[in-house]
């Protein structure tokens, strides 16, 4: 079951936004409607699932409805019709109660300009979400110290907001909103009011931050960027419609409409793609017990000149070069362990290609994508980081 | 030409007031007066002294040294007119009017400031409050209380009622959307976020409103001798009456000199606030 659910959702602004629904349902134009009722459309017919664990990212430019679209699903906007279903409960028709415990317990969210109260210290902010549930002083405090120490502040807990700086604040913010424990956490443009440097460092630790909590993010930005850098999936909306979905590969490579395409034409691709999206399988690689001739007959076959050698379980053992494998085959040895060199490459599968490309230019052997038990996953050579980088398919290199 | 009796109107409804109400404007008169008067008594029973040293200390701990000096020198000249009994009582009057005015004042803004139809009516009704000539309610006030201290503590609650109501209505109104909407989306209800955010948050602007409040309580207990309120205020009604121009100045200063005294003490407790926030 998906986390949350958005079903024909539908939010009109203005007066009588009922009767505006039923034109906007006939497809009547954003400014047609502005002219003959003057009801402006936020969200028009938004259709999509977020996954449990998952980084969901909204993204458009403004006034594409993103923001009204965030709102909605803790209803700090009340859409005009549709559903939102989080754990299989329509959010739109419960009650006041409800909501409330809704907002308390499972969603929180954080904001572009932090929206910090100044008169309270880096703790009493933190502790706010708990504070309003009710929360006794001692253990509120507790958990504000611990989700501060999360996200980095710690010896900043009894100081004001106005001392610290615009990253830090962020982060203040991103505490009082992980300390509710609510497993939903909405992030409003969060980053986007931090200057370029701390907004990547935020980014970075917000991923790292994920790895350990697995809470469903859904994150509204404008800058395609920062979506593709951190979007699990994306969602992109143009105007109120949600005009494709789908994770920053999709997105890159099938681009819906030109809309979308006109934002990807100039995205970096280097930063996007990672090690995993151009590593080939490893089909050509040996085991110990194979033996030298075995290694040398596979490299004939696949006209390579070095290939890796892993153990039983799959792990990485170390290369062998055919020169080397030649040599040993003339000596009379048979033994593949003594051949073994660990000069090559090693690298995680979630490494970019931007972070790749030098190595790639630099090495004469191919690259190793390792997990971290150093099990092999699958190679790299410097021909396919090319073909990733031009944006073709692998296969057809 | 056609003429509209307004001021006959109004002369009607006051005498419809003064028949049928006389039971609750005595209540109201006898429990004023009490608070007035016992207020007044506590003031002047301690050494002129004491007094000084309690402002110095207000001074001194709200703002700094350089109020406690001007409170003491200021305090201590008015003693030395032979002003002071006048003082207390115009201070006891003042004390009580504002009270008054912001306990019924604080309430009204927070109710406009959440409820539009509410400013809407409740805001002219503020402009006709403010910018009524002040002498013209004298005349009702003392039609329903008498002559004496309580139609001028009433006369005060109107006139100086305003600005409390407008500042706390604007203060509330001011605090930033996004704050209300990170409240909102913690889950709080609407006292929470009442008390916990919009009353913090507004709070300096609404300290400005209750300095306003009491700098026009002093200015209308002054006029308010002109119906027998006594204080300062007749010192300088008779000065101008009985052409005593150096008594009524010196009831004059004295007036100037606890304006401000008043006036810094309540925009240093503002400002002390702010102080710990950036500290």
């Amino acid at each position: 079951m998906p986390k949350v659910e958005v079903k024909n959702l539908y939010k009109i602004y203005g007066s009588k936004p009922l009767k505006a629904l039923d034109m906007v349902k006939n497809g009547i134009s954003k400014d047609e409607l502005l002219g003959k009722t003057g009801n402006g459309i936020g969200i028009n017919n938004a259709n999509f699932v977020i996954e449990e664990g998952e980084i969901f990212v909204i993204m458009g430019l403004s006034g594409s409805g993103k923001s009204t679209i965030i709102r909605c699903l803790n209803r700090l906007i009340e859409p005009t019709a549709g559903e939102i279903i989080i754990d299989g409960e329509n959010l739109c028709t419960c009650n006041k109660d409800k909501l409330l415990e809704i907002r308390r317990k499972k969603i929180t969210m954080v904001f572009q300009h932090f929206a910090l109260l100044p008169h309270r210290t880096v703790a009493e902010n933190a502790a706010f979400g708990l504070e309003i549930q009710n929360m006794s002083k001692e253990q509120r405090k507790e958990k504000a110290y611990e989700a501060l120490a999360m996200v980095g502040l710690k010896g900043y807990e009894e100081s004001y907001p106005s001392e610290l700086s615009g990253g830090m604040q962020q982060r203040v913010g991103l505490a009082r909103a992980l300390a509710t424990d609510a497993d939903i956490l909405l992030m409003d443009e969060a980053f986007s009011a931090l200057d370029p440097l701390i907004r990547k460092e935020m980014q970075d630790e917000l991923m790292e931050l994920q790895a350990s909590m697995k809470k469903t993010i859904v994150f509204i930005t404008h800058d395609l960027d920062e979506a593709l850098k951190i979007g699990d999936r994306i969602a992109i909306m143009k105007e109120g419609v949600v005009v494709q979905v789908g994770t920053p590969e999709d997105i890159l490579d099938n681009p819906a409409d030109e809309y979308v395409s006109t934002f990807t034409k100039d995205v970096n691709r280097t930063k996007v793609l990672s090690a995993a999206a151009v590593m080939k399988k490893p089909d050509y690689v040996v085991t110990r017990k194979d033996g030298i001739h075995m290694a040398v007959r596979k490299m004939k076959d696949a006209s390579i000149s070095s290939i890796f050698v892993i153990s039983k379980e799959k792990m990485l053992l170390g290369l062998v070069t055919i020169d080397s494998a030649i040599e040993a085959i003339k000596k009379g040895e048979t033994e593949l362990t003594s051949l073994l060199i660990q000069d090559f490459d090693r690298t995680s599968p979630d490494t970019s290609l931007e972070e790749l490309l030098p190595i790639a230019i630099r090495t004469k052997y191919p690259i190793a994508v390792v997990d971290e038990q150093n099990k092999l996953l699958g190679i790299i050579v410097r021909v396919t980081v090319l073909a990733g980088i031009a944006g073709e398919e692998i296969e057809n290199v | 030409m056609f003429r509209l009796p307004l001021g006959d109107y109004f002369d009607y409804l006051v005498h419809w007031l003064q028949d049928h109400g006389e039971t609750v404007f005595d209540g109201i008169k006898d429990s004023g007066m009490w608070v007035i008067e016992h207020l007044e008594d506590i003031l002047l029973f301690l050494p002129w002294w004491l007094l000084v040293i309690i402002f110095i200390a207000l001074g001194y701990f709200l703002s700094g040294k350089k109020l406690a000096i001007l409170s003491g020198l200021g305090l201590c000249l008015i003693y030395s007119l032979d002003l002071w009994e006048e003082t207390i009582e115009t201070l006891s009057l003042v004390f009580t009017a504002t009270f008054l005015a912001l306990i019924i004042g604080i309430p009204l803004g927070i109710w406009i400031a959440k409820n539009n139809t509410a400013e809407k009516i409740i805001q002219p009704i503020l402009d006709f409050m403010q910018t009524m000539p002040a002498f013209v309610y004298l005349i009702p006030a003392v039609m329903f209380f008498g002559l004496g201290k309580m139609p001028g503590a009433i006369a005060t609650i109107i006139f100086a009622m305003p600005p409390v109501v407008r500042l706390t209505n604007l203060g509330i109104r001011q605090v930033p959307e996004d704050v209300i909407e990170a409240a909102v989306s913690f889950g709080s209800t609407s006292d929470q976020m009442l008390i916990k955010v919009q009353l913090p948050l507004a709070m300096p602007t609404i300290l400005t409103g209750i300095n306003q409040t009491i700098m026009l309580s002093l200015s209308m207990v002054v006029i308010s001798a002109m119906i027998g309120a006594r204080g300062l205020g007749e010192v300088v009604l008779n000065g101008v009456t009985q052409m005593q121009i150096g008594k009524g100045f010196e009831g004059g200063i004295a007036v100037v000199i606890f304006a401000i005294i008043l006036d810094r003490l309540t925009q240093s407790i503002g400002k002390s606030k702010t102080r710990k926030r950036k500290a």
